[in-house]
């Protein structure tokens, strides 16, 4: 007898048992696969639940966390924004040049320019009607030739003690990063939850036609997502300067893009909109982390890596596919 | 480069097709024209202007350079305008085209007959798994490939020992000679674009593809081959991607590990240039060859008027350059609607 059939069995009504095995895998998997993750690898190393090694493993995650977040909101409009990674690079690229007039104007600045780029790959979405992942491409290209150009392709160092306190220091024992991605997550969770805006958005991913037929404002929605998306991700690149305590627009942000797509999609969002999981974001970004770092940690070569990755993904995405994905 | 075969069948472009020759005001007609041929004009009118600006130097080693130093990746565009004709993308092509390097200078130094077989073999049955999960498992293109984007490169690093290994074509074998000098990369890549255009706008299976491109229940309900046939695309799509490894390797005469990464979407960049619909149901190898050939005269402007700001000019260009096509896709698109 095949599992399949054993739940029919189970349940009178197959199909909607399978649904909802399906649903409870979509939804709470990823917390479940986090939390055997960390007692397999406590289990292997002891040194696993040291206060440093969690350090070290929210420094990494803290950037990737903020960078989801704005694509879980992009992908819950049944979109995706590929330029965040750029944009990264570009918020980056600013805080050297910037930083003579002091970190605020600086930082503000690179928030702003990740604004303006949410704006442009908003407004061709929402106004123009262009796809978003050919809208999104097209600034990925221009962003990251753009910053080099400002920057020359160079990485210049940044030596501001308020930019870099914002990537080293820790508070409470926990790293700064990691508190300004909690609060992140927080306000997201909470814009999704509780206001218009968050319910407008869902409804948009779920049926567009339906939506503007009913009176929302769509391309409003649209272009304050992807802008919510830039200026998450330019916050990302200010973190990210100040810890490598340098810019470098070559090379930052690269691929960033793909890693926030997977932990969107190993998190329980479906790619094809509609819904949006915030704690599973966060969940599915801390989870391709510690998995990487643990193979690492034992010495499994990268090529290994990067093909359970993919095994991951292939197998977050059998699970969320039964609410059809395109 | 109109695929009239297709829209016989497709049932999307087919209202069309058929408001056309009855509805049409001149305007419209312009729009459509505009849409049709607007990559070639555009491809023209760049080409124009640059050799009024210094006709001196619109020498016969600029066609050569841009011909042979690029012809094999254009391989790539050409499988993702199939993969894209079915509103599906391929994003795996940068690294299968790395991996069908890698494979080919390894199999060059048994036999090259080896070096030709290994990329293909390899690469098609890469494109066939991802093309299985897409029709059969009922999987997003976009994942199953960026999985695929990241598992060939996994493999790659596993075959070279983390990159650190570098396999040499044997400087005696003739498999050196297929990627040697302007003609012989070209002519082999002008022949595949030959049979691709065949196979899109003449044979029963490009038909489909748009068909399914178009709309993919009804072209089920058709009694379309639908599932083979995206199998198949994804397949075409990696082989081609394996070939273009080979042939680089071929010329580069070694495997190069660090290749490839971000040529997707290059490839899906002159796809989209050369006006194929991302959302599927539309697409012209003909148009492929003119986004290509854009991107490429582009990028060797650059190259040679601006080349103090180095790559960085060229991206930032070629993003502003693909952006204003996709706008005025859209925009086109829009008029015509209302």
């Amino acid at each position: 007898m095949t599992a399949a059939a054993v739940i029919e069995s189970v349940d009178a009504d197959g199909a909607g048992a399978r649904d909802r095995i399906l649903d409870l895998a979509q939804r709470y998997g990823v917390y479940a696969a986090l939390v055997v993750l960390v007692a397999v690898a406590t289990a292997m190393n002891s040194d696993f639940m040291s206060a440093s090694n969690w350090r070290v493993q929210l420094f990494q995650t803290a950037p990737t966390v903020l960078v989801a977040l704005g694509m879980a909101l992009v992908i819950g409009t049944e979109g995706v924004d590929l330029s965040v990674g750029a944009t990264i690079a570009l918020a980056a690229s600013v805080i050297p040049l910037y930083i003579g007039y002091g970190p605020a104007p600086a930082i503000v600045l690179a928030l702003l320019l990740g604004a303006a780029a949410g704006l442009v790959g908003g407004s061709m979405v929402a106004f123009a009607g262009v796809q978003p992942i050919v809208a999104t491409l097209s600034l990925m290209i221009g962003l990251r030739g753009l910053a080099e150009l400002l920057n020359g392709a160079a990485a210049k160092p940044v030596e501001d003690t308020t930019i870099l306190n914002l990537g080293e220091q820790n508070l409470a024992g926990v790293p700064l990063m990691a508190w300004i991605a909690l609060a992140a997550t927080g306000a997201v969770a909470y814009t999704v939850r509780r206001t218009t805006f968050g319910r407008q958005l869902v409804a948009i991913g779920d049926n567009k036609r339906a939506s503007l037929l009913a009176g929302l404002p769509v391309r409003r929605v649209l272009v304050t997502v992807y802008v919510l998306s830039g200026i998450l991700s330019a916050l990302a690149g200010v973190l990210i300067v100040g810890h490598g305590a340098e810019a470098d627009p070559a090379n930052q942000g690269l691929n960033m893009e793909l890693s926030a797509i997977t932990a969107v999609v190993v998190g329980g969002t479906p790619l094809a909109g509609g819904r949006v999981r915030v704690l599973g974001t966060v969940a599915g970004a801390m989870f391709m982390q510690l998995a990487s770092a643990v193979l690492i940690q034992h010495n499994v070569p990268t090529s290994t890596t990067q093909i359970v990755e993919a095994v991951l993904i292939c197998l977050a995405v059998y699970v969320s596919r039964e609410r059809g994905t395109r | 480069m109109s695929v009239r075969t297709s829209q016989t069948v497709a049932p999307a472009p087919a209202p069309r097709e058929g408001a056309e020759s009855r509805l049409e005001t001149p305007g419209e007609r312009w729009i459509r024209r505009a849409e049709r041929r607007g990559p070639l004009v555009v491809l023209v009118a760049v080409c124009a202007a640059a050799t009024i600006a210094s006709p001196s130097d619109a020498s016969w080693s600029d066609v050569s350079t841009i011909l042979g130093n690029n012809a094999f990746v254009w391989l790539l565009a050409l499988g993702m305008t199939f993969v894209i004709t079915t509103g599906g993308i391929d994003l795996s092509v940068g690294s299968l085209y790395a991996l069908g390097g890698v494979l080919a200078a390894r199999g060059a130094t048994h036999s090259p007959w080896l070096a030709i077989a290994l990329p293909l073999v390899v690469c098609a049955a890469w494109g066939a798994v991802q093309g299985l999960l897409v029709a059969y498992g009922g999987m997003a293109p976009f994942i199953v490939t960026l999985a695929g984007l990241l598992g060939a490169r996994g493999l790659l690093q596993a075959l070279t020992d983390q990159g650190s290994t570098t396999y040499l074509v044997p400087t005696g074998s003739w498999f050196r000679h297929l990627g040697a000098g302007t003609w012989v990369p070209v002519g082999i890549v002008a022949a595949l674009f030959a049979a691709g255009w065949i196979l899109m706008e003449r044979t029963g299976y490009g038909a489909t593809l748009t068909a399914i491109g178009g709309n993919q229940d009804s072209a089920v309900l058709l009694g379309l081959p639908v599932a083979r046939a995206k199998v198949l695309v994804y397949l075409l799509s990696g082989t081609l991607a394996g070939a273009a490894g080979a042939l680089g390797g071929a010329r580069l005469g070694s495997g190069v590990t660090t290749i490839g990464v971000g040529y997707e979407l290059t490839a899906i960049a002159a796809v989209v240039i050369g006006g194929t619909l991302l959302t599927g149901g539309y697409g012209t190898i003909g148009g492929t060859v003119c986004g290509v050939l854009l991107l490429a005269v582009i990028h060797h402007l650059i190259d040679r008027y601006l080349s103090q700001y180095g790559s960085a000019m060229t991206d930032a260009v070629n993003g502003a350059f693909l952006a204003v096509v996709v706008l005025a896709q859209a925009l086109l698109e829009r008029s015509r609607r209302r």
